[in-house]
């Protein structure tokens, strides 16, 4: 069975580690928030200027100055901290955010990432997500494996623009894992999703890749 | 107190002309100067180019600009949330140049401190950086970018005394305290103006130096996601 999107958060949730500072996208990535594990101590950043990033509010306490990079109502915790865009994006890009977890429209086996624009449709901008993929220390990409057409989202080459070269790490979609080897040579199969066969994933997925020996199927 | 206007309207006499640079405040539509956007469409300028995070929605914020076709370029980095800004840009009556919002940030903050250019490794190998120098330091390629000035910034802050000097408020603070110090003139709305003293000097978020006028608004405050939870019932 392919993951649901809570299971894929779950599972992306896994990559967090204790005294982390993690940026999430838009989308699944909001869900890993729901899945930190109790007692661990991560901080999420808002690039719109917030570090403690707190749940939603409850109605009574929607505060129109206190949103998150998705425009969403939020509120804060004690050791929230709030600060400029310039600020914001000096700690994206000056290496100080540990993991920055995304959504994506295709993954290269190089580690290339394309999430902003599809020519032809309407382009809505980047963002802050091209800022994150080159300042973040670590990339994971959590995404569909196939597109709505059913068309593989791992492949050799982007072909739409890009957002950065050779920037991801790790991409968890539905059906399985991958690593991208540090030096950008190529992907390593990690993990099958629960009742996900090797064949489905190869039917699949247009990027080659190896399979790695310890080769894990997990929820 | 020769900073404070009584109004929006006071405050951009004589400032605006067809064909000007103007910096906007704002993430989305928190922070943004309601009171001086809404005057500024009042003015009737025209040919404006915006430097702003986005454009705000159909019929607030940067959209009453966008109604008006008081616009004719935007550089932003992210404006999904508008369906007049999209006609006009399909129609081709707008022109955009998207920036990452780093860039955006940096570009604007660099522009204040009389910085020309800086390199940056965002958007290098992508179209961003299409055209633009790269250079390489230890190893790594990065893309040049150009600092941003602005003839007027309109600024939105939560408190200032009558010298100008600004305190922001949660997230509303974004994009402002960079735009104070880009703007060739600066104009600040915010929601109270307390007595100089007041504020504690270690507590400024932006210097009254970069401030040239300031008017107490009145805020509408619109969200564009109210998202809640529910409390759960005993």
């Amino acid at each position: 069975m392919p993951r649901t999107r809570d299971q894929l958060a779950a599972r992306a949730a896994q990559e967090l580690r204790d005294g982390f500072y993690v940026n999430l996208g838009i989308g699944i990535p909001t869900l890993v928030a729901n899945h930190i594990p109790a007692g661990m101590e991560v901080t999420l950043q808002s690039e719109n200027g917030m570090l403690g990033m707190g749940p939603f509010p409850y109605d009574d306490e929607v505060d129109p100055d206190l949103i998150n990079a998705g425009k969403q109502t939020i509120t804060e915790i004690p050791e929230s901290a709030y600060f400029s865009s310039a600020d914001s994006f000096a700690m994206i890009r000056g290496g100080h955010i540990n993991l920055s977890i995304l959504g994506a429209m295709e993954v290269a086996q190089n580690g290339d990432i394309a999430n902003w624009m599809i020519p032809g449709k309407l382009v809505k901008g980047m963002g802050g997500a091209m800022d994150l993929v080159a300042g973040v220390k670590r990339v994971v990409v959590v995404m569909e494996h196939a597109n709505k057409h059913g068309q593989s989202k791992v492949l050799r080459s982007c072909t739409l623009p890009l957002t950065g070269t050779g920037v991801v790490s790790r991409v968890i979609t539905d059906l399985a894992t991958f690593d991208v080897k540090p030096d950008g040579s190529g992907l390593v199969l990690i993990e099958l999703a629960d009742g996900v066969t090797l064949e489905e994933v190869a039917a699949k997925t247009e990027a080659a890749y190896e399979i790695a020996p310890g080769l894990k199927t997990v929820a | 107190m020769r900073k404070i206007y009584p109004d929006a309207k006071s405050a951009l006499e004589g400032l605006t002309f067809d064909g000007m640079t103007v910096m906007s405040g704002g993430f989305g539509l928190c922070g943004i100067p309601e009171n001086l956007i809404a005057a500024l469409r009042d003015t009737g300028v025209k040919g404006i180019t915006v430097i702003s995070n986005n454009a705000g929605v159909d019929g607030f914020g940067l959209g009453q600009l966008l109604e008006t076709k008081q616009i004719a370029k935007m550089i932003s980095s992210y404006v999904g949330e508008n369906k007049e800004f999209e006609r006009q840009y399909l129609a081709g009556e707008l022109q955009l140049e998207f920036n990452p919002q780093g860039t955006l940030a940096e570009r604007i903050r660099a522009g204040g401190a009389g910085i020309p250019a800086f390199f940056t490794a965002t958007g290098v190998g992508t179209l961003v950086a299409e055209g633009k120098e790269l250079r390489n330091f230890d190893g790594r390629d990065y893309v040049m970018e150009t600092g941003l000035v602005a003839d007027l910034s309109i600024v939105k802050a939560w408190k200032a005394d009558e010298r100008g000097n600004l305190v922001f408020r949660k997230t509303a603070r974004n994009f402002n305290p960079m735009m104070a110090t880009a703007g060739k003139v600066t104009v600040v709305e915010v929601e109270e103006i307390v007595p100089t003293g007041s504020l504690d000097p270690d507590q400024i978020h932006t210097p009254g130096i970069y401030v040239d006028r300031l008017i107490q608004g009145t805020f509408e405050k619109r969200i564009e996601q109210r998202t809640i939870r529910q409390r759960e019932t005993a």
